[in-house]
């Protein structure tokens, strides 16, 4: 493999990673490393302070609203940075560093990308999302349509893109906690599931969205700190930090500007709607919107978000550069001594190069702080996961749907802490049996599924008064199954699993096809409907507009 | 909300109003975004050597500040929809729900 391939692979691994810990960060069997007792140090310091904060949210969740929203009572500021947290993974730390490293300004676009969901969500979905919804997406999608077929649905895609994302994480956590702490993979791997079970379990989301918070604010004042050094190393000349690197680079002045990132623009046009809708379908995030009290926050939410999230690319990017002038140029982080630009390999491979930066930077304290916190970043991940899958099977499948809408009292909150305990253990052994698989797939598909089915359900459900429940559940289907179809015939199944020469489907991602099948399928069967349903569905539009554009009716969501 | 309330919200004009004026704001926007990412894109796919045009005399290219500033771009973008919608359109939905009360 090219150098060249080697990087399109961890752009095309990375980049539907980046919600989330994944695969990105993970292209190569990973080297057990000797045992880094500064780092481990610290992390326990994280995990006894995490448990702190439980404790305290374990009193405070006594409700299924507490347990799923933290009671409606997180403020805008503080969701912004959960969201972040969320957003800036393991993966997109190591992963868009690595890519800067690698080939310069092309993990700038990459970057990019993942940015610019986020302030369509705002202007189309935030508020009407919080407006309508009270603990999950399929609230909203179906508030005025058949409770049982969209909410099987919408629990079918939430649970279909959390198992998914969840086996990536615990398998990218094993290897990258194996590299970082040199602990075995199943004691990795347990102890992400035994933690992450402690968090959802009893302390819900309340806690669960203050251990990411706490982790957003480490993993920002890390990759500060680490710009901040590096810019210092060049007096605060990015021009002289630029010229540095062009001169050490292999690839000399070319990592000033586009490269092979994007060559063809259907691929570019497809994955920019992976990224962009696939966000705005991902249910751990979309949760996120009904933790805040009122719309007002929710914008806020997203605002600050969109604001961290930025910055932090910015960061990553003179992180990158950082690298390639401080880590490349130092023998000490390359296998044989042998220098990047003189062809040496970086220890741990080119994914490692923040965290060897961290340790160019900050010496071997610093090293262990930035080990502990990437640590920390997928415990909070697979929190988030673990609960949004909780709550669509506890208040989707079995309250609604299995119930009517009217569960035993205590019922809901008991089957979602089942549902957690039994999410926990099957994320554990599947990360143990997942371990030698490529799993790359697997968050490209949860992205695809995302875009393709639980975003138009949703987006249309809210906004066309013509959807109804026949539509939006074949549409849904239709999405759904061209995104799974597409992208095994794409390269990372068709080729990489089952060995075929060439991908019958040849783009990035198949969002562009299977987003646009979703909605059609959506508006068609939806015009085909004329059953009295349908017509009692369109007739209830009206008063679901009135609720979602002015919030009558949505603050009881909130109250308990 | 019953029917009849609901249909004396859709029949205000300050509701009509404070509908048409948040989502055209939000579809303007959001086609503003569109345009500079994909346009960004498109750059990119079709003519790379624009971006790699040299700024002055030492390194740096069109490229970075093209690229950071589409980031600033994005987050002043969110800030301006949220002050908006935050100030102005909070106030008319206000209004509007004490009406009903």
């Amino acid at each position: 493999m090219t150098r060249q391939h080697k990087l399109l692979g961890a752009l095309a691994l990375a980049s539907f990673s980046g919600l989330a810990f994944a695969a990105g960060a993970l292209d190569g069997p990973a080297e057990k490393q000797p045992l880094n007792i500064t780092a481990i140090a610290m992390f326990i310091a994280f995990v006894i302070f995490t448990m702190g904060i439980t404790k305290w949210a374990a009193k405070k969740t006594t409700s299924a609203s507490d347990f799923y929203t933290a009671g409606g009572g997180i403020t805008g500021f503080q969701n912004g940075l959960a969201i972040a947290g969320d957003y800036m993974s393991a993966a997109s730390f190591l992963g868009i560093s690595a890519a800067v490293f690698l080939n310069g300004y092309d993990g700038l676009i990459y970057s990019i990308g993942f940015l610019v969901g986020w302030p369509v969500i705002m202007f189309l979905m935030a508020e009407r999302l919080r407006n309508l919804g009270k603990f999950t997406f399929a609230d909203v999608a179906s508030y005025r349509l058949g409770q049982t077929p969209i909410r099987t649905l919408a629990a079918s895609g939430t649970l279909v893109v959390v198992a998914f994302y969840l086996i990536a994480q615990m398998v990218g956590a094993g290897q990258l906690i194996k590299l970082l702490f040199g602990l075995d993979y199943w004691i990795a791997v347990v102890l992400v599931g035994g933690l992450m079970m402690m968090y959802v379990l009893f302390g819900g989301m309340l806690a669960t969205t203050w251990v990411q918070i706490i982790k957003a604010v480490l993993l920002l004042c890390g990759a500060t700190f680490m710009s901040i050094m590096v810019l210092w190393a060049f007096d605060f000349s990015p021009e002289a930090l630029f010229a540095k690197a062009t001169e050490v680079h292999t690839k000399g002045e070319t990592i000033m500007s586009p490269g092979n990132f994007i060559t063809d623009p259907i691929s570019a046009i497809s994955f920019g709607m992976a990224l962009m809708f696939g966000t705005a379908g991902l249910p751990h995030v979309l949760m996120r919107f009904f933790t805040v009290p009122n719309a007002k926050e929710a914008r806020k939410s997203v605002f600050w978000a969109t604001t961290w999230i930025g910055y932090f690319y910015v960061l990553t990017f003179i992180i990158g550069f950082g690298a390639i002038v401080l880590v490349g140029t130092n023998a000490s982080f390359t296998e044989g001594g042998a220098l990047v630009s003189e062809g040496g390999k970086l220890i741990g491979g080119n994914n490692m190069a923040a965290i060897h930066l961290a340790s160019a930077v900050g010496g071997n304290v610093f090293l262990g702080f930035i080990s502990a916190v990437a640590f920390a970043t997928i415990l909070a991940v697979v929190a988030g996961l673990t609960l949004s899958g909780a709550s669509a099977v506890a208040h989707d499948l079995y309250a609604s749907v299995i119930c009517k809408g009217n569960p035993p009292a205590g019922a809901e909150l008991r089957v979602s802490r089942v549902t957690t305990v039994i999410l926990g253990i099957v994320a554990v052994i599947l990360g143990i049996a997942f371990e030698k698989q490529n799993i790359a797939f697997m968050v490209s598909l949860a992205f695809a599924i995302a875009a393709s089915a639980n975003f138009p359900v949703l987006f249309m459900s809210v906004l066309w008064k013509g959807t109804t429940t026949r539509g939006a559940f074949i549409g849904g289907f239709i999405g759904l199954i061209t995104a799974v179809v597409l992208t095994i015939l794409s390269k990372s199944i068709w080729v990489d699993i089952f060995h075929n020469a060439e991908a019958i489907f040849p783009y990035k991602s198949p969002a562009l096809f299977s987003v646009t099948a979703g909605f059609l399928g959506i508006w068609l069967f939806s015009l085909l409907d004329s059953s009295a349903q349908a017509a009692r569905e369109k007739l209830a539009y009206d008063a679901q507009e009135v609720r979602s554009e002015t919030g009558i009716g949505a603050a009881a969501a909130s109250e308990h | 909300m019953n029917e009849e309330a609901v249909r004396r919200m859709k029949e205000n004009p300050r509701y009509q109003e404070l509908v048409s004026k948040r989502s055209r704001f939000g579809w303007i926007l959001t086609a503003v975004m569109m345009l500079v990412y994909y346009g960004y894109i498109m750059i990119i796919a079709f003519d790379k050597e624009l971006l790699a045009i040299k700024l002055g005399d030492g390194v740096m290219t069109l490229g970075i500040p093209v690229g950071i500033g589409i980031i600033i771009f994005t987050v002043i973008l969110t800030g301006i929809y949220v002050r908006r919608a935050n100030g102005e359109f909070d106030e008319m939905t206000e209004e509007l729900v004490k009406e009903v009360k």
